[in-house]
């Protein structure tokens, strides 16, 4: 008997093989961390995606509920005293709950307008943490997070990390597949396509782009706790305007509408990041820092002109004509 | 707070504004004739001011690799940075803008964010990090006016923006380019009946507001250091600028741009200078919350429509 499983079943199982495997076969920390990064971004740009390619509603300040999520749980378990596991829970709903509020009069603009005021949203909140240094530390950031721990398992290093990451960024991937393919996902979509039609088949489009919203706030919530968990230290320049536009890029690089496509879009940027970074660096000193915006730019340009659908989705696309041309060819 | 402190808050933030004038001019030329609005207006200033720098006096470029050492005359390098930003801004209409012109609001906003970092690296990987001066336009002492200090700086800034305004005017009023934009805006498709070339159009337009921001940028940089980082904020009080004008109004975004100089001057003198930009996003969203339309403008038009609201 043959076992019945789909392409898009055993391509699951594959990933999560991969992603299992990969800390023995790589035994090298900075390699393990630059991984964890990318399931913390698949998890911020898995909630972009939701917002801008199912909802239709740009997004360019979403570094800023991470960067919430990590002050939160810095400040809870670094000052409040509160244990790891607790602070990052509480951080969670905080961030999920600010999504909502500052959804409220967000969700009254459109278009351009929502595009500049979610920027000034970042802007705001990157003013605020450099500003009140009492609380926040300042330009020169918050030290001494404590890491995660649960009863007496302590996430210590680089791979208990890892782990922790991909499993969360993989139930953040199972929840949002599970959104995307429900009634809310339906409405939102159609919202997308057109709002007034939306409206008039009975779809309250504002409780839903706020509830997804402040799912997707609430994701970045968890990005960004786990991230100040793993490196015990955040300032404010990993939470502005710039890694707001680095997050669209990767939603663009993944496909706007799609899922699955958020992990490829976050391993590609960050690995183009950190190739860039040698190369640059190597070619010409202290060029490093900012050069490989050019390249996220360029990569914007050129996606949202010839392919809006993103590397993943546009890539399928084109083989699967290319397939239907071959049968027809034979046939 | 004192008269006379009054009148330097009012006259620095006219000069700062004067700056955002020019460049919120430059977002409602490109608004009106092609309805984008173009994030990367604020990278022309910088390319414009940069290259200026670096014809004008000893520059040195890709972190000291190279040092340019040109001694041309203020108001020739002045031209070339103006040239320089309006070849940029031609190009990238012609490989970024035109290419998308038919995709979504949403695809058109990322389009031109994406330039505007791209842009922003090229500057980074040019000229490095380092803030770079001019000299001011003509050497001497301050001025003063109701017992305020007015930079000879500050002159040149507010006296280049009425000529310019004023020009402009005249530009759109009495030239046949001019008429042709105004039309274009007015109504695309028969404007196209009547033989306008609306896509050259927007060209123009992309040329002409690059310009624009590219002179405000050159000539504020005597007053404020010029970085490869200012043109993305630039941008944005443009934009807001152009948002309390009334968005389709090039007067409105001149007065929306003198205001909100006001307002940040204000604001940092009496409040704290820290938050000085957020000022800037808090009187945006007063503007978009309460009177969606604009401080200077009655009613909700076509162009707001287009825009989405």
């Amino acid at each position: 008997m043959k076992a019945k499983f789909s392409v898009g079943q055993l391509a699951v199982v594959g990933l999560v093989a991969v992603i299992a495997l990969v800390p023995p076969l790589v035994r090298n920390n900075y390699q393990v961390f630059i991984l964890t990064l990318i399931g913390l971004y698949t998890m911020l740009t898995v909630g972009l995606s939701l917002v801008m390619g199912y909802a239709g509603q740009v997004s360019l300040g979403h570094a800023t509920f991470y960067g919430i999520g990590a002050y939160a749980t810095a400040l809870l378990s670094a000052r409040a005293g509160l244990p790891s596991w607790a602070a990052l829970i509480v951080a969670v709903v905080i961030t999920a709950s600010l999504g909502y509020l500052l959804g409220v009069p967000m969700f009254r603009l459109r278009g351009h307008y929502l595009a500049m005021g979610t920027l000034g949203l970042n802007i705001i909140f990157s003013l605020i943490l450099k500003n009140e240094a009492e609380i926040t530390g300042g330009p020169s950031g918050f030290t001494h997070i404590p890491p995660l721990s649960v009863g007496p398992f302590v996430f210590d290093n680089d791979v208990k990390m890892y782990y922790l990451v991909w499993v969360a960024a993989l139930a953040v991937l199972a929840l949002s597949l599970n959104v995307v393919h429900s009634r809310v996902g339906r409405a939102l979509r159609a919202i997308h396509s057109s709002e007034v039609a939306a409206e008039t088949l009975g779809v309250d489009s504002k409780a839903f782009k706020l509830r997804v919203f402040a799912l997707a706030a609430g994701y970045a919530g968890l990005a960004g706790g786990l991230y100040a968990q793993a490196i015990h230290f955040i300032s404010p320049s990993s939470f502005d305007m710039l890694f707001s536009i680095e997050l669209v890029t990767m939603a663009a690089v993944g496909g706007l509408a799609s899922v699955w496509g958020s992990i490829f879009g976050a391993a590609t940027v960050v690995l183009l990041a950190q190739f860039i970074r040698d190369r640059l660096g190597a070619l010409m000193e202290g060029a490093s820092g900012e050069g490989e915006i050019i390249v996220f730019g360029l990569l914007l340009v050129v996606i949202m002109v010839f392919l809006p659908e993103g590397l993943t989705a546009g890539g399928l696309k084109a083989i699967r004509n290319w397939q239907a041309n071959r049968k027809a060819e034979s046939g | 707070m004192t008269l006379q402190q009054l009148a330097q808050y009012l006259l620095s933030g006219i000069t700062q504004g004067s700056i955002y004038a020019l460049i919120a001019l430059g977002f409602v030329t490109i608004y009106n004739v092609t309805g984008i609005i173009n994030f990367s207006q604020g990278e022309f200033a910088v390319i414009g001011a940069f290259v200026a720098i670096t014809l004008a006096q000893e520059t040195s470029l890709f972190n000291g690799q190279a040092v340019v050492t040109l001694t041309w005359p203020l108001p020739l390098a002045a031209l070339a940075g103006v040239v320089a930003a309006v070849l940029v801004g031609v190009l990238l209409y012609r490989l970024g803008i035109q290419p998308a012109r038919h995709a979504s609001p949403l695809s058109q906003i990322v389009v031109t964010i994406g330039a505007s970092i791209a842009l922003r690296g090229m500057v980074l990987l040019a000229w490095g990090t380092d803030p770079y001066r001019f000299p001011a336009f003509t050497q001497g002492k301050p001025l003063k006016l109701l017992g305020a200090v007015v930079t000879r700086q500050g002159v040149w800034v507010i006296g280049l923006t009425v000529v310019t305004v004023v020009g402009l005017f005249l530009f759109f009023q009495y030239t046949l380019i001019g008429k042709a934009l105004r039309a274009s805006s007015a109504n695309p498709g028969a404007a196209r009946l009547m033989g306008i070339n609306t896509r050259r159009m927007g060209l123009v337009a992309f040329a002409l507001s690059a310009g624009l921001s590219a002179l405000g940028g050159i000539v504020i940089t005597p007053l404020t250091f010029m970085t490869y980082d200012r043109g993305l904020m630039l941008a944005l009080k443009g934009f807001v600028a152009m948002i309390m004008g009334g968005l389709t109004n090039p007067f409105g975004a001149v007065i929306g741009g003198l205001l909100l100089g006001v307002v940040e001057s204000l604001a940092a003198g009496l409040i704290s200078s820290g938050y000085k930009d957020a000022f800037t996003f808090a009187v945006l969203f007063v503007v978009l919350l309460v009177r969606l339309g604009g401080l200077l403008r009655r009613g909700r038009g076509e162009a707001l429509e287009r825009a989405g609201l």
